[in-house]
């Protein structure tokens, strides 16, 4: 059976006080397994990014549980939270957040270095990111010789080098025409299921309809879920 | 499905300007040229056949051995190959959206929980839109056979997008509708109609 990397029970989180109060999410259960991919989707203000930080580490809620890969989130200290952050969980944002001034596979072999892992061997493991993101040609060059596609690509490689086995992705397309966004997700897709689990926190149903569930969240409340039922068969003959 | 049935006619049409095809040839050429997505009737072939020979469209051969007839295309018919191919489709108002309808009389209906039914459908499409992407993950791309595949894929997939994109939308603008107050007509207009079907006459049939 597949082991559950995220556990989110009962989270509570409320922003701001009196009548500028917000409830950004209020309840929400969330369970996430290896291999694994699944899309939040909903409205600006609904809660999607902060359910996305809760289980990242990155904001701690009012009041429930969030477990991930086995270690309570918030009841750990804050140490092992930050190892935690730094080996088993890898952050996609739409920003990209890359450091200019090193060249891709720099940027992707950081993190590891940061943690220790000797120069040569957090190279390799870059270069096996880089590899599987399709975009070993670019290594050498600094982020801003590269598209934006391929700079998203260097993003996603950096949030699973090494061995992190949680994947969190905020708009991970941004403004990436659809072709590019469509081979970003494919790549998170594949890092899935390859033996990861992962939270795609979207706006776009395309990229969301790469997810095993889609969850569609409104004021905090996760309000329903979509999992592929139905013969593709059928359906191409219906349209 | 109104769609496909309508452009039968020309594909019949685009498979004879490669070359001449008996009945069961033309319909296995379309099927594979559309990425197995459309499964023709074969008795439709042959009567949408003897409609492109009437109007001198396509000429028939003598049966072969097989009592196969194979179909020539016409100049004219040709013509009408090129113009289909290159005029815009028009979307049909004959293929009305069934979804537009039922929700815009929804809001007109006391007692209906119109966010429920978008919801619901929301939840269908997403789910529709799932099933094509499983199916895009697992097409090559690289076997030329399949491109035809990907394309009608492609296309369902832009078409339910588009899809849940409008239901956004309609609930973004019932919800500004109920902030402000102002709901939909939801009773029935009593008033005595202008116009209607005329009052049967003894004796008409």
């Amino acid at each position: 059976m597949e082991q559950s990397l995220i556990n989110l029970i009962a989270i509570h989180k409320t922003y701001g006080s009196g009548d500028a109060q917000v409830k950004a999410l209020n309840g929400v259960n969330l369970e996430v397994k290896e291999g694994e991919l699944v899309a939040v989707m909903g409205a600006s203000g609904s809660g999607k990014s902060t359910l996305l930080a809760i289980a990242g580490g990155l904001e701690k809620p009012d009041s429930g549980t969030a477990r991930v890969s086995g270690l309570e989130l918030f009841s750990t200290t804050e140490k092992e939270l930050s190892r935690l952050r730094r080996q088993t969980i890898g952050y996609v944002f739409q920003d990209f957040n890359l450091i200019p001034s090193l060249t891709a596979i720099e940027n992707v072999a950081l993190p590891l270095e940061l943690d220790g892992m000797p120069r040569r061997q957090a190279r390799e493991e870059a270069e096996k990111a880089l590899k599987l993101m399709q975009i070993s040609e670019i290594a050498k060059r600094f982020p801003e010789e590269v598209s934006g596609g391929q700079r998203q690509r260097v993003a996603i490689a950096r949030s699973i080098v090494g061995s992190r086995k949680v994947i969190l992705a905020d708009e991970p397309t941004g403004a990436l025409d659809s072709r590019t966004g469509e081979a970003v997700i494919k790549a998170l897709r594949e890092r899935v299921d390859g033996g990861a689990a992962g939270v795609l926190v979207t706006h776009d149903a395309k990229n969301a309809a790469w997810a095993d569930r889609i969850l569609l969240i409104r004021d905090g409340v996760i309000v329903d879920e979509a999992t592929t039922k139905r013969d593709l068969k059928e359906l191409i003959k219906n349209v | 499905m109104y769609i496909l049935t309508m452009s039968l006619k020309h594909s019949i049409l685009a498979v004879l300007s490669i070359g001449d095809c008996h009945g069961y040839q033309i319909r296995q050429e379309i099927e594979s040229r559309t990425g197995e997505t459309w499964d023709i009737n074969i008795g439709q072939v042959y009567s949408t056949l003897d409609r492109l020979q009437r109007d001198n469209l396509v000429t028939a051969g003598k049966a072969n051995s097989e009592g196969q007839i194979s179909y020539s295309i016409t100049d004219l018919g040709k013509a009408e190959a090129i113009h289909w191919l290159t005029k815009p489709i028009e979307q049909s108002a004959q293929s009305r959206n069934e979804l537009a309808i039922k929700l815009a009389l929804a809001v007109t209906l006391p007692g209906i929980d119109t966010t429920t039914i978008l919801q619901t459908q929301k939840i269908s499409t997403l789910q529709n839109l799932q099933l094509l992407t499983t199916s895009k993950m697992t097409s090559d791309v690289e076997e030329g056979k399949d491109v035809a595949w990907l394309l009608i894929l492609d296309s369902q997939i832009f078409a339910l997008e588009a899809e849940l994109r409008w239901l956004d939308h309609v609930e973004g603008v019932l919800l500004s509708v109920a902030a402000r107050g102002l709901a939909p007509q939801n009773e029935l207009n009593n008033e005595p109609a202008k116009r209607g079907r005329p009052t049967k006459i003894q004796g008409d049939n």
